[in-house]
């Protein structure tokens, strides 16, 4: 590879992008926040206007970094998929065992529900921010 | 498996590569993190106390000493190697931590909250609640900095590496990244040793 083609290459990974990690890892803190607000009440149950309102504000963040990472056009999409979805079997089963114990010390209802809901965005948010973080310095597809 | 997991480029349009080939995710290590899986599920499940207890100690144990020997020690050191020193440092000591630090961190999780609920450390009148909330806080903080920023610098770094031209000022921007977060996670680890010997001392 010439010098001025690494420095092409380069140019153009270095290009800026939307805050996806960032908004991610936004979508992260707010389910973390929820699940020490959800465990500091146990075995009482939270107060579910909290509770619900952080993971509402969550599954947004997570959207929108979902959506302005669909609308990035010039990408690495192959590095992105090479890297998320061993990510995502990695926290999939991460986020599985928290919630095998909970299902485990007799967590039921819309406890469950909601436990399960941040786990799940839990399990997605954090594969997205490592294969995003990865992927924007590969070569664009 | 392998192929997906090695990352070196296929694409690769420069000279021949004379570096080997940097596992993201060493291979060896997966058999091992699958017992310690089926480990803490069946300690879950069948609420074996000695192995609660054991995956919450030694996990934990783990998880601070690790955090406060490369966030104080490992980390101030790297910072003041050159740049093809870090990384050849990093080509080696990264993809152990991509397998040993999220075992560690879910034996410690997954086991912690069951054994406080069991020992009712979670009761608002307990004299350790406060003392776990607390704990949960800063555990907390360092998932938020570990999730968010250190794990996918450490592994954007290995990645850069297995290119055919890495760009060693974008390496030494995300190893930065990953000295400073190591450093912040080790200090918050110290918080948790006071908590933790406080809730066991009460």
């Amino acid at each position: 590879m010439s010098v001025e083609h690494a420095s092409a290459s380069s140019n153009m990974v270095d290009r800026p992008y939307p805050p996806v990690a960032w908004l991610s890892t936004g979508a992260l803190c707010l389910v973390i926040i929820g699940g020490i607000f959800l465990a500091s009440y146990a075995p009482r149950v939270a107060p579910r206007s909290v509770t619900i309102s952080l993971l509402a504000g969550g599954a947004v963040l997570l959207a929108a970094s979902i959506t302005a990472l669909v609308r990035v056009k010039v990408f690495s999409w192959t590095t992105f998929m090479k890297v998320f979805k061993w990510a995502l079997l990695a926290y999939v089963i991460t986020a599985g065992m928290i919630e095998f114990a909970f299902v485990g010390d007799h967590t039921r209802g819309v406890s469950l529900v909601i436990v399960s809901c941040m786990l799940l965005i839990f399990a997605v948010s954090v594969p997205i921010t490592i294969a995003f973080t990865v992927a924007r310095y590969a070569e664009p597809d | 498996m392998s192929e997906a997991l090695d990352v070196a480029s296929s694409t690769h349009e420069g000279p021949p590569l004379d570096r080997p080939r940097i596992q993201v995710v060493p291979l060896r290590g997966l058999p091992i993190v699958a017992v310690v899986v089926v480990f803490v599920a069946v300690a879950i499940g069948t609420n074996w106390q000695w192995a609660l207890m054991f995956s919450h100690v030694a996990g934990g144990g783990l998880w601070t000493g690790i955090d406060l020997f490369v966030g104080l020690v490992i980390g101030p050191i790297l910072g003041r190697l050159s740049i093809p020193a870090r990384a050849e440092f990093a080509a080696r000591f990264m993809p152990k931590m991509v397998i040993i630090m999220p075992t560690v961190v879910m034996m410690t999780l997954a086991t912690g909250f069951q054994i406080a609920r069991q020992l009712g450390n979670l009761k608002i009148d307990s004299p350790n609640h406060a003392w776990l909330i607390v704990s949960f806080c800063v555990v907390g903080i360092m998932a938020a900095i570990a999730l968010g920023v250190l794990e996918p610098a450490n592994i954007a770094v290995l990645f850069e590496m297995n290119k055919p031209v890495p760009n060693g000022e974008r390496i030494g921007r995300l190893m930065k990244r990953f000295i400073v977060t190591a450093g912040i996670t080790g200090i918050m680890q110290i918080a948790t040793l006071i908590i933790m010997t406080r809730v066991a001392t009460q």
